[in-house]
């Protein structure tokens, strides 16, 4: 992939969330992300679509600066993050499938690891952690071990550790996954007080009501993007009263019959 | 569907040192039911189906199988019984095809059985072409239909699923779900849990479970007509807005957003009530906190709905 095909300096609004082109890893002979381009402007609620395995936690991976890319380009909140992955990772917060909590600590506990980690000063934490508690609900459980919490709220306080340092930008990877409707709606009420708030939200999901609340969708498969726009526009285009499972399927469909699969 | 039996739970009850789990299930499910389980995080449900797949020793109370005991006749139970874990439980080495050989053999397949089996249940997953792909390679869909397979060698009676598809995308949903049509209508009997709605929607009975007990149960449709009052669709510019408005106001039971549209439960059942030419089957008391130009109409009652409020009433 030549970088030189796109003529990044021009186009590049410096003050994007996201800025990707041409965004490709692989692994051995296997290509997990085969040149994937992404905008996504400040404060939107972006979600990234696709079957399991066709490269969106590889992607997020490289957007927070974990792995680095086989070729393409990637800015992050206008910093390069191939070149500066540690400041990126200073201004986003990362929440995965799997909550990064540690068992045995309590609630406060987990918050002030993540702090300390971050290196927030002990006015700033403090002012952060009575925000997370609340934001939460987790006032009056500070003292609990993660492992007593029930589903939700170890995923609100797993929220709570990744925007402990006020980041500007959250990559979510399947954050609602085997959490009941009631925690899971909960749960979104949180993701649009901190979009309202200006925060970017990247979120991947497998439950379409929820991409429906995304202000765009990127839809991914083996690798490749393979159609973005707003849900209406997505919608719209698989015709009359289609839902947005309809055009999932319908997608990846048309892409394992065009042969798409690596 | 017949009156057989099939799962007849009587005061079920499992503790975890001051944890209980399970405090005095009961419940009964029709032989050949797709019967889903629902409840919010921690309700037991996973609990419970360990006790039916008798890998778990119930402290009280029984669950009577195709008139089996489950706390009492174990052994000769569960040769009808597949039960498919939360977790992926496959041998990641082995290949798929080694992996049922594997099972079946432990729960004690015939050699000829299983040379017949296994590729015609990869066959009906749609699974063939991978039968020699080692399982750690598989995709999250296909691990699923893995396990699925794994627990149907043996020709179970009764399947019990924990959150089959939690994490797997919708296309391998619809088609995990399609494989479960066949599989009830091979008079097999399911046991599923489940946290998406719409697959509630699919089930041919469900139960909702919290606190370690089951608190209603019923076919889907009779649940939603236990549900009090009349839930409305509302179409507006901007539904999040909408939502907010509507939210903890007298008369309202529950809102939630439904695609692009808001949903909202009025305590009031509105279906009673013969609805005066025009329109004006909507209370003011909803019209009111609305913008002018939203549209609204009355719609089926939906499980999501119904999850909501029986999750509230429990927590009240």
């Amino acid at each position: 992939m030549d970088v030189h095909d796109h003529p990044t300096t021009a186009e590049r609004d410096p003050g994007a969330a996201l800025f990707v082109r041409g965004l490709v890893k692989t692994f051995g002979s296997f290509t997990a992300v085969a040149g994937i381009d992404v905008d996504v402007p400040r404060g939107q609620v972006f979600g990234f679509l696709g079957p399991n395995g066709s490269g969106k936690t590889t992607t997020i991976r490289m957007l927070t600066g974990s792995i680095a890319p086989t070729a393409g380009e990637a800015f992050v909140l206008g910093e390069d993050v191939i070149r500066h992955p540690e400041r990126v990772r200073a201004r986003i917060g990362y929440m995965s499938q799997k909550f990064s909590l540690f068992e045995d600590l309590t609630v406060a506990e987990n918050l002030r690891f993540y702090a300390q980690i971050h290196g927030l000063g002990r006015d700033e934490f403090a002012e952060r952690r009575a925000w997370i508690l609340h934001m939460a609900g987790l006032q009056g459980r500070e003292d609990e071990l993660a492992r007593n919490l029930s589903v939700g709220w170890r995923q609100r306080l797993s929220l709570g550790t990744a925007t402990i340092h006020s980041p500007e930008l959250i990559f979510l990877d399947e954050p609602t996954s085997g959490v009941d409707p009631v925690a899971r709606r909960q749960f979104w009420e949180l993701l649009y007080e901190l979009a309202e708030q200006g925060i970017t939200l990247f979120v991947t999901t497998h439950y379409m009501d929820e991409a429906t609340h995304c202000n765009r969708l990127a839809f991914v498969y083996g690798g490749k993007l393979i159609a973005q726009g707003t849900p209406t526009e997505l919608r719209d285009s698989f015709g009359p009263g289609a839902t947005l499972e309809d055009v999932f399927v319908g997608l990846e469909e048309q892409s394992r019959l065009r042969g798409d699969d690596r | 569907m017949t009156d057989d039996p099939g799962l007849a739970i009587r005061g079920l009850t499992k503790s975890f040192g001051e944890i209980e789990a399970v405090a005095g299930v009961e419940l009964d499910v029709p032989r050949g039911a797709v019967f889903g389980l629902l409840g919010p995080d921690g309700a037991g449900k996973s609990t419970l189906i360990r006790m039916l797949a008798t890998v778990l020793v119930p402290d009280a109370g029984d669950a009577e199988i195709f008139g089996l005991s489950a706390a009492h006749s174990p052994d000769r139970l569960t040769p009808r019984i597949g039960y498919m874990s939360q977790r992926f439980s496959m041998y990641p080495d082995l290949s798929v095809a080694e992996n049922l050989e594997f099972f079946a053999r432990i729960r004690g397949v015939p050699k000829p059985r299983r040379r017949e089996r296994a590729p015609e249940l990869l066959e009906s997953m749609g699974m063939a072409p991978f039968a020699k792909r080692q399982a750690r390679l598989l995709s999250g869909g296909m691990k699923q239909k893995l396990m699925l397979a794994s627990t149907l060698m043996h020709d179970p009676d009764l399947l019990l699923l924990d959150e089959p598809t939690t994490g797997v995308d919708p296309v391998s949903r619809r088609e995990f779900w399609r494989i479960l049509a066949d599989i009830h209508a091979e008079g097999r009997t399911v046991l599923v849990a489940t946290p998406y709605m719409d697959e509630a929607e699919r089930c041919t009975h469900v139960g909702f479970m919290d606190a370690g007990r089951i608190t209603h149960s019923g076919t889907p449709q009779e649940l939603k007509d236990a549900i009090p009052g009349t839930l409305l669709e509302v179409i507006a510019p901007d539904p999040r807005a909408v939502l907010a408005a509507l939210r903890d106001q007298p008369g309202i039971s529950g809102a939630h957003l439904l695609g692009n549209t808001v949903r909202v439960l009025v305590a009031r059942r509105l279906a009673d009530e013969a609805p005066p030419p025009g329109s004006a089957v909507i209370p003011d008391t909803v019209r009111d906190l609305l913008p002018a130009n939203a549209e609204i109409r009355p719609v089926e009652m939906d499980m999501e709905s119904v999850f909501s409020h029986l999750a509230e009433e429990a927590a009240a």
